[in-house]
């Protein structure tokens, strides 16, 4: 397990040739608008702050054009900020040499990409190995580790199959497993699951959630789609115009929408069959006489179902392993599943 | 208003001295630095004269089951092969052995230095925007200027002889090599290249790993061109003086010799078809992975 979180502090990003001399301007209050218009230079990141947790998945959702592609670009610094700190173990990813970047790339981070981004000249295995190659360690042992992954991502039998004798989701899935051979704390998903079809994302978003289980790396996901978020997302950062609106686990945002905006998206989705059990369980499982027992990734609708069926207002959760995991009350379950009248 | 009639020209004796300083200049030169630059040479002599040597040396039926061999192992094709045994028997029976050979190992050896020289500037090239700038237009004049005009002072260094014939045919075959490596590499997909910096990867590692694999197609198209363009200059090469094929179609055409001119015309064209499909038979098998494409 990762043991220790990203913390992304006062990060901005100005594209454009002379981003850094704006900066002070930019603090003090210019306009995206009024920067792109009069300078001819483009707010990519503005003021962000997150914490990001460790050995959790941290989702940044946002739609396109919001700068969240930007900003896991940052965590391993295939962008430079133009001001602000990204540190991890104490060392601050925007002060790192090159030597040093290189090698926090190599050993800390992995990253999943929306086009999949493989090597199309290599097999299956030849792509697993990638990230082990270029550690430099040996051929005979990373071809044993990575084994491991492509039979953990369900692709065995596959390892000598090119790139593009495989479907979409077989390649997010060699994606997958190129990452995780790398066996590195951070996964960086840059809206990995985007360019799958719904059922293929769904079946993809399981794998993740299973490997998590038992790995628990820091995950940071980027994705556009809410229900990805909600059903991913330890915690949840929304991202618009290159500002963080609102950030905090899902049911916070589900239940307390931070404006319109997020009140606006959040309208459109069926909370009840949206948010997991997981999302509002509490994380400590009931003593003595319980009678129901609910999987953590059933959804609300069917808790309170069971709930109300069974004559109960409290219920046990356990994971996939029929493990308990924690415990889930009625009045909170209809809580989430009824929509706060704030806005 | 003579002006608008005749054109302002440089005054005639101005310009015969312009020309006869830089060619002046240009003697000079070579009577400083003349030895010096054939000795840098010498390697590039021997190496082709043993070259040469080894495939003239060599008996007929050997040197026609490795040429066979390696038309198999380039292009996994047994028509080509048989093709490729037909025309050296064609080439050998119609008494143009010895001089095959003599072409074919300057056709090789050139085209050996102009891969060893351009890949690596197509590299620089697409790594720099300032090298691009740079040698673009050099290419540009390499390929363009007519060959008579830089045989002159590759005669006035060199002489006559293998040398100068072999610096003529790398000048005018070396930049499709060039020209293709820069351009594949330049367009490796960005995708994939952030993907190899996302996992740490050294820009020489970046560079064997992805940039040489995925532009190892176009760099390829760059050295068939080079072959043939090589082969095409042979016979400006024999005006050099270099002994093959090429200087017995001179010897056709200062005497309207049709039948001569026309058997050591088409032993050059049967040579550069077969390198060309081989070559290009093994650049396709090169590219194994993008055969089979899922729905």
């Amino acid at each position: 397990m990762a043991s220790h979180g990203i913390e992304i502090k006062d990060l901005f990003k100005i594209f454009g040739p002379r981003g850094h001399t704006f900066i002070d301007a930019v603090k003090g209050g210019m306009s995206k608008a009024e920067l792109n218009e009069k300078h001819g230079h483009v707010l990519g990141l503005k003021d962000i702050n997150i914490s990001m947790p460790a050995g959790q998945i941290q989702v940044v959702m946002g739609l396109s054009g919001s700068g969240k592609s930007t900003l896991i670009r940052h965590i391993n610094r295939l962008i430079d900020p133009t001001a602000g700190s990204v540190t991890y173990e104490g060392a601050d990813v925007c002060q790192m040499s090159k030597s040093e970047l290189q090698a926090f790339r190599r050993h800390k981070t992995a990253m999943v990409f929306q086009k999949f981004a493989l090597l199309p000249h290599r097999t299956v295995i030849g792509n697993t190995i990638y990230g082990l190659e270029i550690q430099g360690v040996n051929k005979a042992d990373a071809k044993k580790r990575a084994l491991k992954w492509i039979d953990r991502v369900g692709l065995s039998g596959f390892e000598d199959h090119y790139p593009n004798q495989l479907s979409g989701g077989m390649q997010q899935r060699v994606g997958l497993a190129r990452a995780l051979t790398n066996d590195a704390d951070i996964l960086l998903m840059d809206e990995a699951f985007s360019a799958l079809d719904p059922l293929i994302r769904t079946d993809m978003q399981s794998v993740l959630l299973d490997i998590q289980q038992e790995l628990r790396k820091t995950i940071v996901f980027i994705t556009h789609d809410l229900d990805e978020a909600l059903r991913l997302g330890d915690r949840i950062a929304i991202l618009r115009d290159g500002e963080v609106i609102q950030q905090g686990t899902g049911q916070e945002i589900v239940l307390n929408p931070a404006d319109a905006y997020i009140a606006d998206f959040i309208k459109e989705v069926n909370r009840g069959r949206v948010i997991s059990v997981e999302t509002i369980m509490n994380r400590t499982p009931l003593d003595g006489a319980v009678k129901i027992t609910l999987k953590a990734s059933d959804m609300l609708e069917t808790a309170a179902q069971a709930m109300a069926q069974g004559h109960e207002t409290s219920a046990n959760v356990c994971d996939d392993s029929h493990k308990l995991v924690g415990s889930i009350h009625l009045k909170d379950t209809i809580n989430a599943m009824v929509m706060a009248a704030k806005h | 208003m003579s002006l608008f009639t005749e054109f302002p020209e440089m005054s005639r004796t101005d310009l015969r001295d312009f020309k006869k300083g830089i060619d002046g200049a240009f003697k000079d030169f070579n009577q400083a630095y003349g030895e010096g630059i054939e000795n840098f040479f010498k390697p590039l002599l021997y190496f082709l004269k043993w070259f040469e040597d080894l495939l003239v040396a060599t008996p007929w039926p050997i040197m026609l089951a490795i040429i066979a061999l390696l038309v198999w192992l380039g292009s996994r094709s047994w028509p080509l092969v048989v093709g490729t045994v037909i025309s050296m028997l064609l080439i050998g029976y119609l008494g143009m052995w010895e001089d095959t050979m003599f072409t074919l190992a300057l056709t090789i050896v050139a085209t050996l230095v102009c891969i060893i020289i351009g890949i690596p500037v197509g590299i620089l090239m697409a790594k720099s925007n300032r090298v691009q700038a740079i040698v673009t237009p050099i290419l540009d004049i390499m390929q363009t200027i007519p060959a008579f005009v830089y045989l002159i002072p590759i005669v006035i260094m060199l002489g006559i002889g293998l040398v100068p014939g072999l610096i003529a045919v790398i000048i005018y075959a070396a930049p499709p090599v060039v020209r293709l490596t820069n351009l594949g590499i330049r367009l490796v997909d960005v995708d994939i290249l952030e993907a190899s910096d996302a996992f740490g990867a050294s820009s020489g590692q970046k560079l064997m790993t992805v940039q040489i694999p995925l532009a190892l197609p176009n760099i390829f198209a760059g050295v068939n061109q080079t072959i043939m363009m090589a082969l095409a200059m042979v016979v400006v090469a024999s005006l050099l003086g270099v002994h093959g094929l090429g200087q017995e179609v001179l010897k056709a055409v200062n005497n309207q010799y049709i039948t001569l001119g026309f058997m050591n015309g088409l032993a050059i064209v049967a040579i550069a078809i077969v390198f060309d499909r081989t070559s290009q038979k093994f650049g396709k098998r090169l590219q194994k992975h993008s055969e089979v494409l899922h729905g």
